[in-house]
């Protein structure tokens, strides 16, 4: 293990260059709540960009991702394009543009605020905040157990993994707290920049290994259930389609995500952004998945939970190499965990504590956040040593949890007769009906294979529009909030 | 164009965008062009032609179903 010094050298080396990135941008923050969750609304395209790409994209991309192209072919490339690069992109213009125009214009910060304040409702809030931490924590949680097993992989147990996960949470809650959004932003360009040239890099490297892309490829015909052919096994038409919706209108609720709609400088910005998405997701998703079809049909051995692609790696290059990956998985993990640990922070101290609790100033609020974010991190890594069943199970399936906010919202935005009792209905019955399939008898296929998620999403529609229809606006409605007009 | 025509012109270009870019006239296909399978070629091309489709979106389209409502709705 004369590598382990140099492998966790490269990886605390990297983190000091974040953290450096964070008290720049500490520097650069005024002190409200506004700067702190938002940047004040003034990120520009390319770190728009990568702080969508890198908060998107977490740890996933490096070991959950390979693993499932190992275990099943490498078609998880298709699912995370139709995903992740034409749906999400379209769904970033109709609800993301959106919710930049109407949160421009009245300052909201949460999704839970912009929905309360249409519908005239605190409750409304509160339930849309609660709900997204419910699911958000969890995930939080397995970004965390993550970054300790591979750490603890990485050093072969010489740091184990009590130690890699509480250190990178106390080094999250360091930045995170200090430089808020922008901060955050900012190393996201650097952890995004850096996983894609560290994906590439393991590409190249490993294909002239083994004599070409072409050789690499070749050896997938061999495997069992034959890994060159599209579909078979778990790829079936219906498992794609739903993983794929499912997952693009999740992802748009995730609160760190969503809050990124409301944070780009101009439209000129997110004009810029929206053509680039695809091109970036196509050029990260195919190496990381190629590799881990790869590595089956070169035969690496992968133990049920280990990781494969540092196992290729090992195989195929110097352990200087496979700890700068490793890092750049780090790099993945944090650039998704200390975002979520932000946006938590928000959706907490702005539409539960601040409404409930005590009617905070924003000087206040800005430093209750970041209590909020350390309280968060730490709940979550102390969770992670204990990986209770329970929770284990909500971050696996918090995906299509977030994704039964989607259209609930979208109907909302665009309807002006959604009613608050239409919201209630709709997102309340599709978040029960999503749960019961999780966690009771309440089956999770539907139809030849369409996912719960998929079918508590229309429920949810029909639900929403539905009760709309058979009831009438409240008092203290008011659809003219999300008017938008060109400026 | 009034905008109405527009919105569903646009909106059959993104279903199309999204329902091609898995391409479900290869299931099945084995075949290998250039080191890796010819369905990751047409997902790399037609993730490409998304790229440029939303580039003219963004420049002739901009705002469209989106921008403009009136407070009357």
């Amino acid at each position: 293990m004369a590598d382990v010094g140099l492998q966790i050298g490269i990886v605390v080396g990297y983190m000091l260059v974040a953290l450096a990135i964070g008290v720049v941008a500490y520097r650069l923050t005024d002190r409200t709540a506004e700067d702190y969750y938002l940047a004040s609304r003034t990120l520009g395209t390319v770190v728009l960009l990568f702080t969508t790409f890198a908060t998107l994209l977490s740890a996933f991309t490096f070991f959950a991702g390979p693993n499932i192209s190992y275990g099943a072919g490498p078609e998880w490339i298709l699912v995370m394009g139709l995903m992740d690069g034409v749906i999400f992109g379209i769904l970033w213009y109709v609800l993301g543009y959106k919710q930049w125009l109407v949160g421009k214009a009245n300052g909201y910060v949460t999704l839970g605020e912009m929905l309360g304040d249409r519908f005239g409702s605190l409750p409304l809030r509160v339930l849309v905040a609660a709900i997204s931490i419910f699911w958000l924590f969890p995930y939080v949680m397995l970004q965390q157990q993550g970054a300790g097993t591979a750490i603890e992989a990485l050093t072969g147990g010489a740091v184990p993994y009590w130690v890699g996960a509480g250190g990178i949470t106390l080094f999250m809650i360091g930045y995170v707290a200090l430089s808020g959004m922008r901060g955050v932003a900012w190393t996201d360009t650097l952890q995004g920049a850096f996983m894609l040239v560290m994906v590439w890099a393991a590409f190249v490297w490993v294909a002239v290994s083994v004599g070409g892309v072409g050789s690499a490829t070749a050896t997938l015909g061999d495997v069992d259930g034959n890994f060159l052919a599209l579909g078979g096994g778990l790829y079936t038409p219906q498992y794609v389609l739903s993983t794929a919706i499912s997952i693009a209108f999740g992802v748009t609720m995730f609160p760190q995500v969503n809050q990124r709609f409301f944070v780009a400088e101009s439209k000129a910005v997110i004009k810029r952004t929206l053509p680039l998405w695809p091109v970036l997701v196509l050029l990260l998703f195919v190496p990381a998945f190629m590799l881990g079809a790869w590595a089956r049909g070169l035969g690496i051995a992968a133990g049920e939970g280990e990781n494969v692609l540092p196992l290729l790696l090992a195989e195929y290059t110097p352990s200087w190499f496979a700890a700068l990956v490793v890092a750049g998985a780090m790099a993945a993990m944090m650039s998704s965990s200390d975002s979520m640990l932000l946006s938590g922070s928000s959706y907490f101290t702005r539409d539960v504590y601040r409404p409930l609790v005590e009617e905070a100033t924003e000087r206040r609020e800005a430093f209750l956040g970041r209590v909020g974010v350390a309280v968060f991190a730490t709940l979550s890594f102390v969770a992670s040593l204990f990986q209770p069943a329970t929770l284990l199970e909500i971050g696996d399936t918090a995906f299509g949890g977030f994704a039964q906010l989607a259209l609930p919202v979208l109907v909302a935005l665009y309807w002006r007769n959604t009613t608050k009792w239409g919201m209630y209905v709709g997102i309340g019955v599709s978040q029960l009906f999503y749960l019961s399939s999780v966690f009771t008898p309440v089956p999770g296929s539907y139809l030849g294979g369409w996912s719960a998620s998929v079918v508590g999403m229309l429920l949810g529609l029909v639900l929403t529009v539905g009760v709309s229809l058979l009831t009438n606006a409240s008092p203290g409605e008011d659809a003219s909030v999300y008017a938008t007009r060109a400026d | 164009m009034s905008d109405r025509v527009r919105v569903v012109g646009w909106s059959v270009v993104a279903a199309v965008l999204a329902a091609l870019s898995v391409p479900w006239f290869l299931w099945g296909s084995d075949t290998v062009v250039a080191g890796l399978p010819v369905w990751v070629w047409w997902h790399a091309g037609w993730l490409s032609l998304t790229a440029v489709v939303f580039w003219v979106f963004t420049r002739r389209a901009w705002g469209l179903g989106v921008e403009g409502v009136s407070r009357d709705g």
